[in-house]
């Protein structure tokens, strides 16, 4: 089996790499680039754990090849925060105790910073919504909703 | 297996000529990729990603109608205002489909190539009387949406064609449409009942054409004709909408499945006829 | 504030118990740092996969791997035979991960590959040949106990089941006091009424992984999300036939487990397959892999016999359970028996509890394991007939509730307990008066959790700089690092974030149970407690040197030693800082351990109320305002404590609406995925209202009560009353999905 080599762009980072051609974006991340901050949860789109950007556009990455980020701009949560800084929505989370377990959580902060650059004021139906795609087994969401509002007004008074 | 992304039409014509067969088309992929990584699943030898063709990513006005690529996703075609405008239903349809990154890959193409009976937006394209256009080695062909699936996961493409947009015709004078499921969850759901609806309304407020379509009741989306006699020269009125309600509960020939039973199919069938045909009816600006 | 009963001092004001400190793990959390099973890799490392049976009850004639090991970048092949026969304690887990003689159910483990990569792997598992002779199968509780039913074990009963059961009926379980007969007899009205549940999944969103490395001489090392670290070593060591010295595993981070990673499924398997090649093999499971062959939970059939006079006394309540556990004996039947009637003061009280096998996958625990099932039918029984006759649910309830003094009906005496305040705190609630629109029902259930305690061992070191570095063995499932290291800054009177708390591997610390029965808040908090006090005593004593004075002349008090009494002399106080700069003049490192058999967890209560919608021409149930009322001991970190409320609220929804294992006429698992398998979304859910009530536990010496796993035990029940109420039917079905609503509204 060739591998294809795959030139992109990972949190604005130069980066190329060698694939299968059936290999999927996550299994490019996690086992060649070592980034194994995004998470598989189911590998059939159901959970979200996965999530990235892809030319800004939220996906996840267990449903795309690692062939197709040819040329791409992709974003993880490990270009989420600027250096020493985290993001308000991590901030959010770790405040509002948005996280038990934690496996979950990039995909959300991943999935929420991607409304909050769409809608940097979501209703909570709005928000639940946009996350639906994000499975969390232990909060009950209640607290991932709290933080995101939250994350999101600060924002909106930041800015 | 081999990943290819071609850049014309053409180019991947010739690719899917030289396929022998056995070439998948990856478009949203969110199909295709949970296919490939299922154990039972059988690898093909290439895979014809088809989103490096720069025609099929765009959404474009035609003969007042809308011309929708075949690489075009749900989340573009749901920030498409002019679109969202003309066929609220059919869009509405595409965006039920998996969750907010589902809708980031997803295509229409892909949703009706994928032959399932649950897709949600293939009924909503037949109510809409979308036509695909497939490219193929003797030129490209336009047929109506509801010849392309013909029993689950099975369509009526030949080997070395693919459909390249899909048409959604102008939107008639007085003219709505909309898509309602049945999930048991409000997201991240297979349509247990799908139903589509467009009709037209007269100045009047009478309804002088209609089509329903169901989906999930059946091998392939059903167009029920039954259905849309009951509107049609009616006001969509509750008598209407009884009758529509029952024609579509006869209509529909489910199974029991992990997904529902076949009584709660029926049943739904109705229920969600109903409702859909009133959007439509409020949609097309009649009272509701 | 709580009372010290322990030590008897007087209540007392907490400086960092009671607030919300961000947990330590967050940044590496928030940023994707954090290190879960599938994250580790190791050079040289192999990727292993597992062969999973495609019948749901087969006798395997034969195993041909010749061609799956020819295939290059195949380095091993594992089937049972590569296996030590098992010690009888191990037996039933070494045969779930590795099948013997015969498969047992729909992705029963069969063979593994150990490969250098996992296309290799994928490969090489469609190249091992097995050979299958199909066998009847049974997956339905009451079918599996008819007498002709097919047998997955011959003469494995128990001695608790009398002559002439099914053989898959494994034990018998009886609990209760007085007199049932007598008891009806003074009803004024007795309900019967037979309840069902399907099997859930905890649905943890991290499946099971592990990383593994052996050497010839033995020594191994595993690396692995699991609740339990230490009965993962024990485990795999008894079933490789090495010693527990010999393997050292180190938890990662665990992606959820709630009870689910309380066993072991790839573990051996990876540590047989690192063994058989030298090089370390990494497992991680898919999605399918998970919910075919790990541990679900009981499905459950379960009849009561209630009495009720016409003030809503319960006169006599009586409860028959049968459990499927799947393919092992086991099933949490024994404590959906004891805890049915927990929340109760009854004179006449009997349950008895059978654990049926089944051809499913072997149950594994989840969050208060058995106890959500029996509730479900118990708070439903008097629901109904509170209803029937004409009389308010929450105060059917506080008048039949148990309370300090009250003999359980499973044996014990209570001390203090919350439950009376968790109903009056209800019916207090605006919640409870709140109006309700056309086709909404409000619900209410009580829930009972025993809570643990058991065997735990902690070290407290004191560094040079003054800092604290505390080593637990429980793996952090939902921020428990933060409340220990929040016990320990409170005891020690330094900052919170002074303490770094870190989860030891197996080789750093003895023996600790795993993480379950709502029992580390709880257990290892009180031995971090008692570690700081130890090492106060030997700060103590170290200031009492310098300032030549007898140690009981010093005491601890906000974070220095004190000379107290009148001999002690004025000296300045001493921080822990002051003393452990010159810790090594004085006698060298300052250390406490705490090691114990934690006992006096003290029992957990909750109440829940919910309001549901019912849409009539659907059956489709919507949550519209949830609200948990439930008894914490001492909240050590309220929203943590908050979170396991509406967490384990949320699970109980998905149960009670629209999870479960759904088999086929041939015993396949026909959603073995989360599409089908359909765990609560963000877009199901209104927010989940968490009430907090302290009624200090005396078994700890800040009142601590596990909170975990009660909160799972009334939904189901709750939500049932809900919808009863909205549809004028009453729903003793779970999952209570859409086409079962529907059919009970057009049947009504």
């Amino acid at each position: 089996m060739s591998k294809i080599h795959v030139t992109t762009t990972i949190n604005g980072d130069p980066v190329d790499f060698l694939c299968d051609p059936g290999e999927t974006l996550l299994d490019v991340l996690r086992d060649r680039l070592g980034m194994t901050g995004s998470k598989e949860g189911c590998g059939t789109g159901d959970c979200g754990a996965c999530s990235v950007t892809v030319e800004g556009r939220l996906v996840c990455s267990c449903l795309m090849l690692g062939a197709e980020a040819e040329g791409r701009e992709i974003a993880t949560i490990e270009g989420m925060a600027d250096g020493e800084t985290l993001h308000p929505l991590q901030r959010k989370f770790i405040e509002h105790a948005a996280l038990q377990c934690g496996i979950c959580t990039p995909g959300i902060l991943v999935a929420a910073k991607s409304l909050l650059e769409r809608n940097p004021d979501p209703t909570e139906e709005e928000t639940r919504y946009w996350l639906a795609g994000n499975l969390c087994r232990c909060t009950g969401y209640d607290k991932i909703i709290r933080a995101v509002m939250d994350a999101a007004k600060d924002m909106r008074e930041a800015s | 297996m081999q990943y290819h992304a071609p850049t014309s039409v053409d180019d991947a014509l010739r690719l899917l000529a030289a396929g022998n067969g056995n070439c998948q088309i990856l478009a949203g992929g969110t199909d295709l990729l949970v296919r490939l990584r299922s154990e039972m699943g059988d690898e093909p030898e290439s895979i014809l990603d088809i989103k490096r063709i720069e025609e099929l990513r765009t959404i474009t006005p035609e003969a007042g109608g809308w011309r929708i690529g075949a690489a075009v996703s749900g989340a573009e075609m749901g920030e498409h205002p002019a679109l969202v405008a003309d066929w609220p239903g059919v869009v509405e349809a595409m965006n039920l489909i998996g969750s907010t990154q589902i809708q980031g890959r997803a295509t229409l193409a892909g949703n009706l190539c994928n032959a399932s009976p649950a897709a949600d937006s293939v009924p909503a394209m037949v109510a809409a009387g979308a036509m695909a256009r497939i490219a193929g080695p003797d030129g490209a062909r336009d047929i109506p949406v509801s010849e392309v699936p013909t029993g689950p996961g099975r369509t009526s493409l030949g080997k070395a064609e693919f459909i390249t947009s899909i048409y959604l015709p102008p939107r008639p004078e007085g003219g709505g449409d909309a898509y309602l499921r049945f999930t048991p969850r409000s997201e991240m759901d297979i349509a247990v009942v799908g139903c589509g609806v467009a009709l037209t309304l007269d100045g009047a407020g009478i309804c002088i054409s209609a089509r329903v379509s169901l989906g999930a009741v059946g091998p392939v989306v059903m167009l029920v004709e039954a259905g849309a006699g009951a509107l049609v020269g009616t006001e969509v009125d509750d008598a209407a909408l009884d009758a529509l309600a029952a024609a579509c509960s006869d209509a529909a020939s489910p199974i029991d499945d992990k997904r529902g039973t076949v009584a709660f199919r029926t049943h739904v069938a109705g229920v969600l006829a109903r409702r859909a045909a009133s959007i439509a009816k409020t949609r097309a600006g009649g009272a509701s | 504030m709580a009372l010290d009963r322990k030590t008897g001092t007087a209540p007392r004001e907490f400086k960092i118990i009671g607030t919300r400190p961000a947990r330590p793990d967050g940044i590496d959390k928030v940023t994707g740092r954090a290190r879960f099973g599938a994250d580790m890799s190791a050079p040289g490392m192999l990727v292993g996969r597992v062969l999973r049976s495609p019948h749901a009850h087969a006798r395997i004639k034969s195993i041909d791997s010749s061609a799956a090991e020819a295939l290059s970048g195949v380095h091993a092949v594992v089937t049972r035979a590569d296996f030590p026969a098992p010690g009888e304690d191990v037996a039933d887990i070494l045969d779930n991960c590795m099948a013997g003689e015969k498969a047992l159910y729909d992705g029963h483990a069969v063979a593994a590959v150990a490969a250098s990569s996992a296309a290799v792997a994928r490969q090489a598992l469609k190249l091992i040949k097995v050979e299958y002779e199909p066998l009847p199968h049974v997956t339905d509780v009451d079918a599996a106990m008819a007498v002709d039913a097919p047998a997955l074990h011959e003469g494995r009963a128990n001695e608790t089941v009398p002559d002439g059961h099914s053989p898959n009926v494994m034990a018998r379980h009886a609990f209760g006091h007085g007199d049932i007969e007598a008891g009806l007899a003074q009803a004024d009205r007795v309900l019967e009424r037979s309840y069902r549940t399907e099997a859930t999944h905890q649905g943890y969103i991290e499946p099971h992984a592990c990383l593994a490395s052996m050497g010839a001489d033995g020594q191994a090392d595993l690396w692995c999300c699991t609740q339990g670290h230490y009965m993962v070593r024990n485990t795999c060591a008894a079933i490789l036939g090495i010693t527990q010295g010999q393997l050292r595993v180190t938890a990662s981070e665990i992606g959820g487990g709630f009870g689910g990673k309380t066993t072991v499924f790839l573990e051996p398997v990876a540590l047989m397959l690192a063994k058989k090649t030298g090089r370390p093999v990494k497992m991680v499971m898919s999605r399918a892999e998970v919910l075919r062959a790990t541990g679900p939970t009981s499905s459950s059939s379960v009849d009561i016999r209630l009495g009720m006079t016409s003030d809503g006394r319960i006169t006599a309540g009586f409860a028959e359970l049968r459990y499927q556990g799947g393919a092992y004996p086991g099933a949490p039947v024994d404590m959906g028996a004891m805890s049915a009637f927990a929340p109760y003061d009854l004179e006449n009280v009997r349950t008895i509890g059978w654990d049926v096998v089944t051809n499913r996958p072997k149950a594994a625990a989840y969050r208060a394991p058995g106890a959500p099932m029996a509730a479900f039918a118990v708070e439903s029984a008097i629901d109904e007939l509170a209803r029937d006759l004409g009389l308010d649910p929450l105060e059917v309830r506080l008048k039949n509730a148990a309370r300090e003094g009250t003999r359980a009906s499973y044996g014990p005496t209570y001390p203090a307990i919350g439950l009376e305040a968790t109903l009056r705190t209800a019916r207090d609630h605006p919640h409870w008066s709140a109006p309700l629109g056309p086709n909404q029902g409000r619900g209410v259930a009580c829930g009972f959790w025993f809570n643990f305690g058991g065997d735990t061992c902690v070290s407290l070191n004191i560094t040079p700089d003054g800092t604290v570095n505390l080593s637990e063995g429980n793996p952090d499932i939902g921020g428990s690092r933060a409340s220990m290291s929040m016990m320990a800054a409170e005891e020690l009177g330094i900052p919170y974030d002074k303490v770094r708390t870190v989860i030891a591997d197996t080789g750093s610390l003895g023996q600790n149970e795993v993480t379950d029965g709502s029992r580390v808040t709880f257990a290892v908090g009180l031995a971090t407690i008692e570690a700081a006090r130890a090492a106060k005593r030997e700060m103590c004593k170290r200031a009492a040197q310098v300032w030549g004075i007898d140690e009981e002349a010093v005491i601890w008090e906000d974070g220095a030693a004190r000379p107290s009494g009148p001999n002690a002399g004025e000296h300045p106080p001493m921080t822990l800082a002051d003393i452990a700069a010159i810790a090594s003049n004085t006698g060298g490192p300052i250390a406490g351990h705490y090691e114990i058999n934690a006992e006096g967890a003290g029992v957990s209560f909750a109440t829940h109320m919910v309001d549901t919608e019912v849409d009539p021409d659907t059956g489709a149930v919507t949550i519209l305002r949830y609200t948990v009322f439930q008894d914490a001991g001492k909240a050590v970190h309220p929203s943590y404590v908050e979170g396991q409320f509406q967490g384990g609220a949320v699970q109980g929804i998905g149960w009670a609406l629209n999870e479960e294992y759904i088999y086929d006429d041939n015993g396949i698992l026909q959603n073995a995925g989360f599409l089908d398998y359909r765990i609560p979304v963000a877009s199901d859910l209104p927010m989940i209202d968490a009430v907090i009530l302290e009624i200090p536990n005396p078994g700890h010496p800040y009142g601590v009560r596990g909170v975990g796993e009660t909160s799972i035990v009334p939904p189901l029940a709750a939500i049932a009353n809900a919808v009863s109420a909205a549809t004028g039917t009453r729903m003793s079905d779970l999952p209570m999905s859409p086409p079962k609503v529907l059919a009970a509204i057009q049947a009504r």
